[in-house]
């Protein structure tokens, strides 16, 4: 934590850590802070009385159908997400964990779209699937389906689905793969002598050891779903069709924004913190303590 | 060049841990003084405290005529050489030697002059003045932060272990270079090492510390000769001194161990008769009887040949320690032998069992 | 290499490029697509090969936009993204040495008090706070500003903490031989500290520039008046303002302006790219 070997205390580190602290307070915490509060309030129209009400306004909120929708929505969405992407990317890391040479030439090749915005991944599938000249669009047709996603909410849904996890293969694999190249190799020597296959090894020792990895990522994962797909969503489907995609962030930013109701957006806010909250603290406590060998 | 003093010094830390008990002493200018024990027995804590890196909890350390308590590092003209070097990585050698000088505001021509001088006395060269630490051998490396020791012309050289990363035969040559350097330069050193080795060939005179204690301060021919404790006895010496419980006899005049028979010298040992005692001898100070008639006879139990010399381990009579012998030369022993051994009595030792303390 | 079956070695092979080449595929199209003039990116289907337009879509790209919108082109927008992420970047880095630095290597009051409230911010990234930090903001008079852009982005504490791991593992003794030199405390943050971080720098450099290039939400917010839009705004733009009849040649072509920057990034520094992102996420 703190070094062996430090400095006594003057008023140098409170210089020091000043700019960030500042900024955290007036661009972190206090808005957090306005949020939690005004999640407590029932504002009347005009703004001139406001009422504490405690957790009411929460309740509301999980009567409405459509939040309850949007949760689910969100849900589905970042299982999907995680489970695409991670997948995808565990195939790959793992042949190229396998070969000898070459490993970095496909890291290489493979990485980049991290660098990708989520907006321009919407973009490229919004344009491969447009539903009269998307080329993927074409194939399809050509295999006798008619694609709309437009029209059609699964379809749309499956479009955020693909364009998020493409990006996120990149990710995944980068961690996969180290992950995979830290396991020593005199483990895999022993089992292959002990007689195991492939992918008797891959299932029986690379994987299992593989789980801090794999669980981290999942977090990641879900928060990358959670929040970084904004983009995608507003970019493309606008939550639509009839709300077939809309997620928790794009409700809050559609509720507050467009729609006015500052209310409602700071509860989800809220529940938002919370979600995130959660999920750090899942990923500090359990997952950072199982990293070592 | 200024003595060091080291009056009642104390050190507790803040959880309560009493590193220090209090130790006294005069360093005098030019000497050599070699800090040993065991790991924990507080000896860094002690050189740190004499660079300031640590705080004194009570006690007054002195450097020259000043008080320097509440000093910082910087302004107690000292020098220290760390076990890891404590190189800049990112500094060529000639700039890590500069540091130190340049933030003091030194002309850049007597910089210059000054590491020269000492890349020259500890045989660096040139091109290696230009290259960055991990382009160096460990050797190389101790050589530089000895140089920027040097540079500094400080009044007190403090060596905190700094061959203890070397290898073996490294050590050996760089320790000869240190006690070279030392005569050179004269200045007053401060040297920490766990080896006792290090320590008996450095020191002119040496420290014993355990557990926060001074257990002895002399040079190191009287620890050798007249250890004032177990601890010391133990400590200097390799393979270490032999102790055993034993007992005096009525007269005073021998010391029997599980029925062999010590005779013990004249004039220095003080109440010794018919008393409970531990009784020390060094491996090195058996030697093999001339004929057969020796009271002391030890039954050898394993056998070592090192080349130069014999170990041999074994047991006296009845008494069960073990004891090692260390013969010249290589010796035909078996398993089981009995040796006749003999051994000048000024060369036993004895200890109080409950003090641990030497006796006489 | 375990056993030697070049069967199995060989069908990784496969596999590796049949990854590869679904993972560029889409920027394949996109590339193709911004090759080829408006009138045949409306003739199904759709090209699979680049045509010989890229400069004249480039050109019309930076400078004209498209039908329906608002006949500028994103030019404007590249410098926009470029000094936000350059700002999100630098200052990122600026205060959380400082910060990394004050919390290792001093001991004083609050110091966990501090501790704690920068690891809060891990908790609360912007698409938690948005309508409270842009009333903040909009107080600030900071909308439609660079700085409205970047400060509410630089505090958060990734950096900080990675900066804060590379210093633990800096030798104490270091610390110590430069207090017997002399050194004070700013002294060794600039000759020591600093220029041993060096790698660590560049690589969070990478990170956070591609991290502030990418931004979406915040920009959103933040910029109501159209000069201050940013390059990946400016795709949002252009896919809604091509609702009726899309020019994709243009549209990609804009992508494809939005995502060179980064990627060249990636591609050209990628061990520190790697270093950057292994290290921050420990």
């Amino acid at each position: 934590m703190l070094k062996r070997v430090h400095f006594g205390p003057s008023a140098l580190p409170f210089i020091l850590v000043a700019p960030q602290i500042i900024i955290t307070v007036i661009f972190f915490i206090w808005p957090a802070g306005h949020a939690l509060y005004q999640s407590f309030l029932i504002q009347d129209a005009f703004g001139l009385k406001t009422e504490f009400v405690w957790f009411e306004n929460f309740e509301v909120l999980f009567d409405d159908e459509h939040y309850l929708g949007a949760f689910q929505r969100t849900f589905m969405f970042s299982i999907l997400v995680a489970s695409i992407s991670m997948g995808f990317a565990l195939m790959l890391a793992a042949m190229a964990d396998r070969i000898v040479k070459g490993a970095m030439t496909y890291r290489t090749l493979l990485i980049w779209p991290y660098a990708v915005a989520p907006v321009a991944a919407g973009a490229l599938w919004v344009f491969m699937l447009d539903p009269t000249l998307g080329i993927m669009t074409y194939a399809l047709g050509g295999l006798g389906y008619e694609w709309n996603h437009k029209l059609n909410g699964n379809e749309a849904m499956a479009l955020v689905v693909i364009a998020s996890a493409w990006k996120q293969v990149a990710y995944n694999f980068l961690f996969f793969l180290a992950g995979m190249q830290a396991i020593p190799k005199s483990l895999i020597e022993a089992a292959a002598i002990d007689g195991a296959g492939p992918l008797r090894r891959f299932w029986t020792i690379i994987f299992p050891l593989l789980s801090p990895t794999t669980f981290f990522l999942m977090v990641v994962n879900v928060v990358y779903a959670f929040f970084d797909t904004f983009g995608i969503i507003h970019a493309i489907t606008q939550g639509g069709p009839a709300k077939a995609t809309e997620i928790l962030v794009y409700k809050v930013y559609n509720d507050g924004f467009v729609g006015l109701d500052l209310g409602s957006s700071a509860v989800q806010s809220v529940i938002l913190m919370g979600i995130v909250i959660s999920l750090t603290v899942l990923q500090f406590r359990y997952i950072e303590k199982k990293v070592e060998y | 060049m200024a003595q060091v003093r080291l009056d009642q010094i104390q050190k507790t830390y803040p959880n309560g841990f009493k590193a220090i008990h209090g130790v006294d002493v005069e360093i005098a200018e030019g000497e050599f003084i070699v800090l040993v024990g065991p790991s924990g027995c507080g000896k860094s804590t002690l050189l740190r405290m004499i660079a300031g890196l640590e705080t004194v909890t009570e006690g007054t350390m002195s450097i020259g005529d000043r008080v320097v308590n509440d000093l910082e590092p910087a302004d107690r003209d000292i020098a220290m050489v760390f076990q890891n070097y404590a190189l800049y990585p990112h500094m060529n050698v000639f700039d890590n030697m500069a540091y130190g000088l340049k933030i003091r505001g030194l002309a850049k021509a007597e910089i210059e002059t000054r590491v020269k001088k000492a890349a020259e006395i500890l045989e660096l060269t040139d091109e290696q003045l230009t290259r960055k630490p991990r382009q160096l051998s460990g050797g190389q490396r101790q050589r530089v932060a000895m140089g920027r020791a040097i540079v500094r012309e400080p009044s007190v050289f403090l060596f905190d272990e700094p061959l203890s990363n070397l290898d073996a035969k490294l050590r050996v040559q760089m320790r000869v270079e240190i006690k070279r350097l030392q005569e050179r330069l004269g200045i007053t050193s401060v040297y920490v090492t766990h080896d006792q080795v290090e320590a008996m060939t450095l020191g002119h005179r040496l420290i014993v510390l355990n557990a926060g204690v001074v257990e002895q301060l002399g040079t190191p021919i009287e620890l050798y000769e007249r250890p004032a404790s177990v601890f010391v006895a133990g400590f200097i010496g390799s393979p270490s001194m032999n102790f055993a419980a034993a007992k005096t006899a009525d007269d005073g005049r021998t010391v029997q161990l599980g029925g062999a028979e010590f005779a013990l010298p004249d004039g220095i040992f003080t109440d010794t008769a018919d008393r409970d005692v531990i009784l020390g001898i060094r491996p090195e100070d058996l030697t093999l009887a001339a004929g057969n008639d020796s009271a002391t006879t030890m039954t050898a139990s394993l056998v070592e040949h090192l080349g130069a010399d014999t170990l041999v381990h074994g047991y006296f009579g009845t008494d069960r320690s073990d004891m090692t012998i260390r013969l010249g030369g290589f010796h035909h022993i078996a398993d089981g032998d009995a040796l006749a051994l003999q051994v000048v009595p000024e060369k036993i030792h004895l200890f109080d069992p409950e003090t641990e303390k030497r006796l006489g | 290499m375990v056993e030697n079956r070049p069967m199995v070695t060989l069908i990784s092979h496969i596999v590796l490029i049949l990854g590869v080449l679904t993972i560029a595929f889409p920027i394949w199209i996109t590339f193709v697509a911004a090759t080829h003039d408006a009138v045949r990116m409306v003739q199904i289907p759709l090209p699979l090969w680049p045509g010989g337009m890229f400069f004249e879509n480039l050109e019309q790209a930076l400078l004209k936009g498209i039908e329906g919108a608002t006949g500028l082109g994103v030019g404007f927008m590249l410098l926009n993204s470029l000094v936000m992420a350059l700002m999100i970047a630098c200052g990122k880095i600026a205060i959380s040495l400082l910060s990394a630095f004050a919390i290792v290597y001093f001991r004083f009051p609050f110091r966990m008090g501090f501790f704690w409230m920068i690891f809060i911010t891990l908790m609360l990234p912007v698409e938690v706070r948005i309508i409270p930090t842009f009333e903040v903001v909009a107080n600030l008079g900071m909308l439609n500003t660079y700085w409205g852009l970047s400060i509410p982005l630089i505090a958060s504490a990734t950096a900080t903490f990675m900066f804060r791991q590379t210093f633990l593992t800096i030798p104490d003794e270091l610390l110590e031989a430069a207090r017997i030199d002399g050194a004070g405390p700013m002294q060794f943050f600039k000759d020591i500290l600093l220029p041993m971080s060096r790698t660590n720098i560049a690589a969070l450099f990478v990170i956070l520039f591609i991290y502030g290039w990418n931004q979406y939400l915040w920009p959103l917010l933040v910029t109501t008046d159209r000069d201050m839009y940013t390059i990946v705004m400016g795709i949002k733009q252009l896919l809604e303002a091509a609702e009726q009849a899309p020019e994709w040649n243009i549209i990609m072509m804009t992508t494809l302006l939005a995502m060179l920057p980064p990627v060249a990034v990636v591609v050209f520094m990628q061990k520190l790219f790697v270093k950057g992102l292994t290290e921050t996420e420990k």
